[in-house]
């Protein structure tokens, strides 16, 4: 089947600044497809674009086989759009927030109630129904909006930073429901800084940094390409115990070396070191049995928080 | 075929009224009300008088003169409100516009689709001063007809600039401004209190150039029989001048803003 969205050597430029730097990426249909990445990476503006709510400055892009220059209202009307931050009327209700905007796609009125109150079952919002939007909870305005972007029965769904602000179980109810969506066949295409929210919910993914993609792949396969089976976490730093500053920097550098060469690769963070292994456990029993006593030690799976500093030399929470 | 766009938006705006509509449709009532017996009535009386400010007034009471100019104020205060704090929340706060511009409607059809809008708001706020008029003896009169419409183009000759200038701001700090330099010295000095003649002569062009002052001659003419608007073609010139560029540039500034 051919691809929903393509784009070559995308470009977003505001004046000097070079948002989006030349990215190349295919989305299919049915996929869930994740853009990763920092805060300031051009995930937004990529979604802008592909949104047809932001032109492009260069290359190419189409979605649906459309040019969103060009034909940018037929491109919207089979797209849902769950933005950043919450767009909702405040003064209406949650379903006449669900009815004016299926009004906006041109669904009969009679429809579009029909269609929300099938909607506001499936985001377990019914008994809202006619309450205003204001007092509901950050999850429920969440849940709404993404019942809003499914009013016109879009084939494909647009999600920036879908739960950013949210507590974890109103992270995972939405999550849930995005994987029905999933399962029901219709695109997804989303943007996050969370690894776990990649993992759970991307069958492929591009890690962006920089305006740029810089790798690209499922968040398996991405993994185990670019890290390790386990991370041996070690927390050295003793200033935690009161202890001077100059006796603990010299005290820090003696462990470092010490426990230089082991695992196939070490990462020195400002408060911890993570050495990549593919047996943590046994990694952590070495640096025990070279006399080093770490302040905390943890051992986990790899995540795609580690590819992400293994490709860009940085966390992607600052 | 279906519903067009600019309907499309319209209902969206009809919605939100529809939450509103009767502080806005009272104070439509209310406020002009309040003129007419402080000022129209009170005032009046010891206007009239003087045999020398009917002659300034061209020959008609002070109730008369004021009467019909509070359609086009009220159009301009109604305006004012419609077209700042709630037109900027569209983009910034509460962002309805950039939910719209998600789906198939375009910044074009929601510029479009506000004019509608404040065409219809405008229509109801004028209606609601209409009604007040037609309890009194000297400014019930077929001549009101002719003066809704007439006072709502002089709303929409503030509504659509306004609204404009309010899609580019990222906060309210210059409205009130607008409001306390701009709207109320329009609506004290603009020729519904007394005629712009008694202004200081460098002043006078600046009467002539807002649209205020066009509107209100209008509405005195078609309402009051004696008084003559003057020239009638110029002043719906002005008037329609300044809401076709209000529109233009919402169309310009819309998309800015929406679609960067």
């Amino acid at each position: 089947m051919s691809a929903l969205i393509t784009a070559r050597e995308l470009r977003k430029e505001f004046g000097d600044f070079v948002a989006v730097d030349g990215i190349d990426f295919d989305v299919a249909p049915g996929e869930s497809f994740g853009f990763l990445g920092p805060n300031g990476a051009g995930k937004t503006s990529t979604m802008r674009m592909i949104g047809c709510v932001s032109p492009i400055t260069s290359g190419t892009m189409s979605v649906f086989g459309l040019d969103p220059a060009t034909d940018g209202p037929a491109i919207r009307a089979r797209m849902g759009v769950v933005p950043q931050a919450d767009q909702l009327d405040s003064e209406l209700t949650v379903v006449e927030n669900l009815v004016i905007y299926g009004r906006y796609f041109d669904i009969p009125r009679a429809e579009c109630k029909r269609r929300a109150a099938e909607l506001l079952d499936f985001v377990q919002l019914t008994d809202r129904a006619d309450q205003r939007v204001d007092p509901l909870s950050g999850g429920m305005k969440r849940r709404l909006t993404i019942a809003r972007s499914l009013m016109s029965e879009p084939d494909l769904l647009l999600l920036d930073e879908p739960t950013t602000g949210l507590d974890p179980q109103a992270r995972h109810i939405l999550w849930d429901r995005l994987y029905r969506l999933k399962q029901r066949g219709v695109t997804l295409v989303l943007t996050t800084h969370y690894m776990d929210e990649a993992e759970q919910l991307c069958d492929r993914l591009v890690v962006m940094d920089d305006g740029r993609i810089v790798a690209e792949g499922s968040p398996r396969g991405l993994i185990e390409q670019h890290a390790t089976r386990e991370v041996l976490e070690l927390r050295l730093h003793r200033e935690a115990l009161g202890e001077s500053a100059s006796a603990t920097a010299d005290e820090d550098a003696a462990a470092l070396d010490a426990i230089d060469g082991i695992g196939d690769r070490q990462e020195v963070l400002p408060d911890r070191v993570l050495i990549y292994a593919y047996d943590g456990e046994a990694a952590l029993a070495e640096v025990h049995r070279r006399g080093i006593e770490p302040v905390g030690s943890l051992v986990r799976r790899s995540s795609l928080e580690d590819v992400f500093l293994r490709l860009t030399g940085r966390t992607l929470i600052d | 075929m279906g519903t067009p766009t600019v309907v499309r938006v319209w209902e969206s705006e009809f919605a939100v009224y529809r939450k509103i509509w009767t502080s806005h449709v009272l104070l439509a009532f209310v406020q002009p009300l309040l003129y007419l017996l402080g000022i129209g009535v009170g005032v009046g009386a010891l206007i009239d008088v003087n045999a020398d400010s009917a002659s300034a007034l061209g020959g008609i009471s002070y109730f008369a003169y004021l009467a019909p100019a509070l359609l086009a104020t009220t159009a301009m205060i109604s305006a004012g409100q419609a077209s700042l704090w709630q037109v900027l929340d569209g983009f910034f706060w509460g962002n309805r516009y950039r939910a719209m511009a998600a789906t198939p409607l375009t910044p074009s059809d929601i510029a479009s689709g506000l004019a509608l809008w404040h065409a219809t708001r405008a229509s109801i706020g004028v209606t609601g001063v209409a009604a007040v008029l037609v309890f009194f003896d000297e400014t019930r009169s077929w001549g009101l007809l002719v003066a809704i419409p007439v006072a709502v183009l002089t709303g929409l000759a503030f509504a659509l600039p306004i609204s404009a200038w309010s899609s580019t701001r990222y906060g309210g700090g210059s409205f009130p401004t607008i409001i306390r330099f701009g709207l109320l010295p329009m609506f004290l000095f603009g020729g519904a209190f007394f005629p712009i003649e008694e202004l200081p002569g460098w002043l006078q062009p600046v009467a002539y150039v807002t649209p205020l002052w066009h509107g209100i001659e209008l509405c005195r003419g078609a309402v009051i029989d004696s008084v003559s608007a003057g020239n009638v073609g110029v002043h719906l010139a002005v008037l329609t001048a300044y809401a076709t560029a209000g529109w233009v540039a919402c169309r310009i500034t819309f998309a800015r803003r929406l679609a960067p």
